[in-house]
């Protein structure tokens, strides 16, 4: 048994494919999307142009879009941060929990006494605080006991997701409503901590959104034109090599953890200041943000600046999955196509460190006995 | 009398790109004998063992197995036909009991295991060969002899008859060696035949009938071993003393003028036994100190406790007289230490960085390099087409992943970048191993004018030749020990063999 095709090690990678591929494997999950509508009797065309113009082409869908791009960049950037060294950080989501916990307590603190800058700084350093202590413990088990993080961050997901619901639905905590009456929810902040949003040709832009192209551009200068960058390229080439020059592979390991989760801090804090000005614990949960900040990545080959324009498109993706769901627009369809883009995704990186050859009849001779 | 011969193997050649690791050989196996395979590293013993395990095909020659012609393209084939191998690492699954390790692969073993009958089996072997072993013990619970007797009663169990174990005692403490060494005269005793691969003199002496020694993947002979010594067995293995030149030197060594001091050192190896026993050495200035022997005696963790990156458990390490903190690569990059290690690519080298990244590997952090902690890309650049120029590296681009560059070239890559941070002493393991006739002299070039130039080499080899040509020194290490300490006019490979292989000079003499 051979197979017509075999795959052949790239000798050098160029620099195309480095868009070509991210490229290639949209449209291949939009191909194998088409399928799976059209076993179950939709148009794909009708239904991909419904999205276009529901996540893309107005300015109203283009705000709601920005909107949920938001939370995309921070989770995709603690992705990234985290993949580049080979720390497979799955722990966004509870990570931007706790930094929206984090923030949404400064901002109760802080915000009916201080001026609306500081007010904000305070929620962004607390958001990054609280995600990247919650994320350096993870790190910490892997430098230390060599732990799966693969484990240890996926369950610390779920450890986040009962702390929200018991500061807000199952105890009198600081953050919880006490005037709410029937349902429980978190109390309101104060109108200085409410963060900005700009408008530009009538599409809205959160502060958030701003905080993230720029926290981007950071990480790229840090990982790309930085010593510590350096470092984290050669533990992640090879971690003797690493240990030959003397690098403190532990620490980076740390470090690198808790900078990611702090990133995804920054984004629970984002939709505390931005969006809904009081810790919604339910919100929160539903939407999955952490999760689709691994497609993100994937997508964006971990580039961070990438990341960015890889959020807006997931963005749009699923701002008009919540505007379409309906009968006739299953609320399953965004999440599977997600899936296949996470799926296509991972297949481009095998394309970009081998090229497709085929077998030809001269190379089934050595096989013969 | 074909009934007697087990094994015979005529003519056998095996090319590998590059080599001929076997080339050649005869050899032959009586039933119900131990038979020694001696033979340096690299003279073909586990080739020859791999081909007649199945795990390679012969390019030439022939296999007769009880006087029959056979061909295995599998292991599973060659332990069908009664041949099993020992390998020196073990292949166990660590959670599962002795006994479910001993059936694992076996293809008689029922859909469902019954437990007790299986358990009762591996019991009566090991009864029988008298090996101790609990068959519901986890294998993670075992010492590293009593899970060696777990891969040797998976062997059995499949009812091999010839059972080939590659350098069994490498891993045992000397009271398990001499249980192993009991273990194999029960199995002989009942007519099964043991091959036993091994470089160490006194135990092949202690424990074959007969000892076929390889060289160079020829069979320079097979022999009794009532009839034969440890000298001879010696200078079979290395080689007659053959004429070779001395390397001419510009600058004379001043031993005297001490650069590298290693006093009483101890370390530990990865799997945190004892791998150095109170080594003491020194290297003077522009000297190239050689250390030879057969390679897991502690070489490797004497470099790189040298080099900072294991730490010292007594002892210490002083370049010009400053005492190296241990553990630290940093420091002994600081101190002056440079270091090439065995494993190039992957240790000395980040594989898939450029050559421009890997040039900077050890001076990314200096104020040339990098400032507020971000990089200078340019004068990294200009630093490394230099360094490509001067040391004639042939790569397309300062940007190409060194991985993409051939042997020779990542060797280059590598001195340039230690020659570069302005070393006083360099450790080099093995630095010519695996590359083609032009690199190797090209590195043993670039030693010797280093040396001249007053650097001081430890020059870790297993190639004798290279030490004897290079080294004005010659140590020699056996097992965690440096033996003996000589001048390498004085030296002669019999002697170093000799010491190679753990005799002691007086014994032999």
């Amino acid at each position: 048994m051979k197979s017509p095709v075999r795959l052949e090690r790239r000798l050098e990678q160029p620099k195309w494919l480095n868009w070509a591929i991210p490229v290639i494997s949209l449209l291949g999950a939009l191909a194998v999307g088409a399928i799976v509508l059209l076993l179950t009797g939709k148009n794909p065309i009708d239904v991909y142009q419904r999205i276009f113009e529901r996540g893309f082409l107005s300015t109203r869908a283009l705000t709601g879009t920005l909107r949920t791009a938001t939370p995309f960049a921070f989770t995709g950037l603690c992705a990234a941060a985290a993949f580049r060294l080979g720390v497979i950080n799955i722990g966004g989501e509870g990570q931007l929990y706790m930094g929206a916990i984090g923030a949404s307590y400064v901002g109760l603190v802080m915000g009916n006494s201080y001026p609306v800058g500081i007010v904000i700084i305070a929620m962004v350093f607390a958001g990054m605080i609280f995600g990247g202590m919650y994320a350096g413990f993870v790190g910490l088990l892997r430098a230390q006991f060599n732990t799966n993080e693969i484990i240890t961050s996926l369950m610390m997901n779920y450890i986040a997701g009962i702390v929200l619901n018991y500061l807000i639905f199952n105890s009198l905590s600081y953050w919880r409503d006490p005037r709410s009456a029937g349902f429980p929810s978190g109390k309101p902040l104060d109108k200085r901590a409410f963060w900005p949003s700009y408008e530009i040709g009538g599409v809205g832009i959160s502060f958030g959104l701003i905080l993230a192209a720029f926290v981007a551009a950071a990480v790229w200068v840090l990982y790309k034109r930085s010593r510590f960058g350096f470092e984290i390229g050669v533990i992640a080439d090879s971690p003797r090599a690493a240990r030959y020059i003397g690098i403190r592979t532990k620490t980076t390991i740390v470090a690198v953890t808790a900078l990611s989760g702090a990133l995804a801090g920054i984004g629970g804090a984002s939709q505390v200041g931005d969006f809904t000005h009081y810790l919604d614990a339910k919100g929160l949960q539903l939407n999955s943000f952490g999760y689709t900040g691994i497609v993100v990545a994937a997508l964006a080959r971990l580039n961070p600046l990438g990341a960015i324009v890889v959020a807006i498109l997931l963005g749009g993706l699923t701002n008009a999955g919540y505007s379409l769901q309906g009968p006739d627009f299953p609320s399953g369809l965004v999440g599977t196509l997600q899936g296949l883009i996470l799926f296509t995704a991972v297949a481009g990186e095998i394309l970009m460190k081998y090229r497709v050859k085929r077998n030809t009849a001269a190379k089934k001779a050595t096989v013969a006995s | 009398m074909t009934n007697t011969i087990a094994v015979q193997m005529s003519g056998v050649v095996k090319r590998f790109p590059g080599v001929v690791a076997n080339d050649g050989v005869e050899f032959e196996l009586r039933r119900g004998e131990v038979h020694a395979l001696l033979g340096e590293n690299g003279a073909g013993k586990s080739t020859l063992s791999n081909i007649l395990t199945g795990l390679y095909r012969p390019d030439e020659g022939t296999i007769e197995l009880n006087g029959a012609p056979v061909s295995f393209s599998s292991p599973r084939d060659a332990l069908n036909a009664g041949i099993g191998m020992v390998h020196q690492h073990f292949r166990l699954v660590e959670t599962f009991s002795v006994a479910e390790n001993v059936v694992l692969g076996n293809p008689d073993t029922a859909f469902l295991l019954d437990t007790a009958a299986i358990n009762e089996r591996v019991k009566e072997l090991a009864a029988r060969y008298d090996m101790a072993v609990d068959p519901e013990a986890r294998i993670w619970q075992l010492s590293v002899g009593e899970q060696q007797r777990v891969e040797i009663l998976k062997v059995l169990y499949r009812g091999a008859q010839v059972l080939i174990l590659d350098e069994p005692t490498a891993v045992l403490t000397p009271i398990e060696a001499d249980a192993l060494f009991r273990t194999l005269r029960a199995m002989t005793a009942e007519g099964r035949t043991v091959i036993f691969i091994s470089h160490k003199l006194d135990e092949v002496m202690a424990v074959s009938d007969r000892i076929t020694v390889l060289r160079g993947g020829r069979t320079v002979g097979t022999v009794d071993t009532s009839t034969t010594n440890k000298r001879d067995l010696a200078s079979m293995m290395v080689g007659r003393n053959v004429e070779f030149t001395r390397v001419q030197r510009k600058t004379p060594a001043q031993a005297n003028d001490v650069v590298l001091h290693v006093e009483n050192l101890g370390a530990h190896d990865d799997r945190g036994r004892d791998a150095l026993h109170g080594i003491t050495l020194t290297v003077g200035r522009g000297e190239i100190v050689g250390i030879a022997g057969v390679a897991g005696n502690g070489q490797r963790e004497l470099a790189e406790v040298i080099a900072g990156m294991r730490h010292t458990t007594t002892g210490s390490v002083s370049v010009e007289g400053k005492i190296l903190q241990s553990g630290k690569a940093r420091a002994a990059i600081a101190g002056g230490v440079a270091h090439v290690p065995e494993d190039r690519l992957h240790t000395g080298l980040a594989a898939g960085h450029s050559v421009e990244d890997n040039l900077a590997l050890k001076s990314y952090r200096s104020s040339l390099l990098s400032r507020f902690g971000l990089l200078r890309r340019q004068a990294m650049r200009d630093g490394a087409t230099e360094l490509v120029e001067r040391y004639d590296v042939k790569t397309p681009s300062t940007q190409t992943a060194v991985r993409l560059l051939s042997g020779g070239n990542v060797q280059k890559v590598l001195l340039a970048r230690e020659f570069s941070t302005g070393p006083k002493v360099l450790i080099a393991a093995s630095p010519t191993r695996g590359l083609d006739v032009g690199a190797i002299e090209s590195v043993r070039e670039r030693l010797v004018e280093a040396a001249d130039g007053g650097l001081g080499v430890l020059l870790i080899s297993e190639d004798l030749d290279e030490i004897m040509s290079l080294a004005d020194r010659i140590a020699v290490m056996y097992e965690g020990r440096i033996v003996a300490v000589i001048p390498a006019d004085k030296a002669d490979r019999e002697t170093i063999g000799l010491l190679m292989g753990g005799s002691q000079l007086e014994a032999t003499s």
